[in-house]
């Protein structure tokens, strides 16, 4: 790792300002993903902002209809909150088959939405749920905050400070998981909201990112089953393919992926 | 440069660390507790696991300075003077090692799971969990019967506490 300044920041308030001051800074949240990226090199800020001990930046709420999600509440946090359980458990499946168990106790759901890996499982059920990402200047739908590979709407020196989700009627997420990185070789997160609109995205499969796929919803609106999935037909063009899988066997994994995420939905 | 202060193994520290120190180096170079090991050093293995405030995360995988004012426990804090730990007296009586490069990291996540789940566990919940601790040489077979066997290990000796 190159030579960083390490900074914590207490608020919100102090990591902007902190950051405003640096040349080159990013900010750490849980650090499972930008640590690794520093430790090879690839990334080299000149000032890291700790947001990990930025109380305002904690905890679940779930007030009727939506569920929040602090930016930098852990993935193990996730997983254990009564809230999420009770509300869309869905949410903690995916959050219990991310990663392993150390790094479910550091990662954050506001730093795996900020890097958006085209793997990661979060942006797929950002995706499928309609939900809305907070930050402190704004409020950015899903459908415009991921803009492709490790790209967001986030401008320099912008943080998320939550995710909303509105709680849908039925949800369900599978994922294919690479053995050894247990990122999602691809993901299909189902979603039937509270007015019976249906929103499936899919993470691991595309080469620009978490995308959503309308063939399936449209075959879900119509039928929800995993059935009325059998008959879809997925192209494999701008699908990703590498030593893993080809384009057209990820393109399958979406279809057998979303008829897993139905049967789970219930 | 910074000033970190955390305990380990019970004892208040306080180093002086570069701000790209991770964890695992202030505990292997600047306090010589070498028994936490660096395996792979990508976050894959698990052989750096150590606990802070009682949970279980990798040490290459975290700066020194996130670690400011916690208190960590390394493999050399867990026995209690001569008398091994459960989950080592475990890994001990089934074999549970062999180069026992991946060991430390092993047992302290181990203890973890056995925290987590008490009474709960099952093979199943065993491999599942143990999936960010890589092993080379056992075939995980014996990590897992020492895991199970350590678990009712540490009920017993809880209730005796």
């Amino acid at each position: 790792m190159y030579q960083t300044i390490y900074h914590r920041a207490s608020t919100v308030d102090e990591a902007i300002s902190l950051f405003g001051k640096s040349s080159e800074a990013k900010f750490l949240a849980g650090g499972q993903t930008l640590l690794p990226v520093m430790k090879q090199r690839l990334a080299s800020p000149s000032d890291l902002i700790d947001l990990g001990k930025i109380k305002e930046l904690q905890g679940v709420e779930l007030s009727g209809d939506v569920l929040t999600i602090k930016a930098g509440t852990t993935y193990f946090d996730i997983m254990q909150s009564a809230d999420v359980k009770k509300a869309i458990p869905a949410i903690a499946y995916l959050t219990s088959v991310l990663g392993d168990p150390a790094v479910r106790y550091r990662g954050t759901i506001g730093g795996s939405i900020a890097n958006n890996d085209p793997a990661a499982d979060y942006p797929a059920a950002l995706l499928a749920l309609g939900a809305t990402v907070k930050t402190n200047k704004r409020s950015i739908a899903a459908e415009n905050f991921f803009q492709g590979l490790f790209t967001t709407a986030l401008e320099d020196g912008e943080i998320i400070t939550a995710v909303s989700f509105p709680v849908p009627a039925k949800a369900g997420y599978e994922k294919m998981r690479h053995p050894a990185s247990r990122f999602a070789l691809t993901g299909v997160f189902v979603a039937q909201t509270k007015s019976g609109e249906v929103r499936v995205a899919a993470t691991g499969a595309s080469q620009s990112g978490v995308m959503r796929v309308p063939a399936i919803e449209a075959a879900l609106k119509a039928n929800w089953s995993p059935a009325a999935i059998d008959s879809v037909s997925i192209s494999a063009s701008n699908l990703l393919a590498d030593i893993h899988g080809t384009a057209e066997y990820r393109a399958n994994l979406i279809k057998v992926m979303a008829q897993r995420a139905v049967t789970a939905a219930g | 440069m910074s000033t970190v202060k955390l305990t380990v193994n019970g004892k208040a520290v306080t180093v002086d660390v570069e701000d790209r120190t991770l964890l695992v180096q202030l505990l292997r170079d600047h306090l010589n507790l070498t028994g936490t090991h660096v395996g792979c050093d990508t976050s894959q293995c698990g052989a750096c696991v150590v606990h802070m405030d009682g949970k279980a995360v990798k040490s290459c995988t975290m700066l020194a300075g996130q670690a400011d004012g916690a208190s960590i426990t390394t493999i050399e804090g867990i026995a209690k003077g001569e008398e091994l730990h459960p989950m080592q007296a475990a890994f001990r009586d089934n074999h549970g090692l062999q180069c026992g490069y991946c060991t430390p990291g092993m047992i302290m996540s181990a203890i973890d799971i056995v925290h987590r789940h008490g009474g709960q566990l099952d093979e199943a919940t065993v491999r599942h969990e143990l999936e960010g601790n890589i092993c080379r040489c056992t075939g995980y077979h014996n990590i897992v019967k020492a895991v199970l066997d350590a678990a009712g290990r540490m009920k017993v000796s809880q209730a005796a506490e």
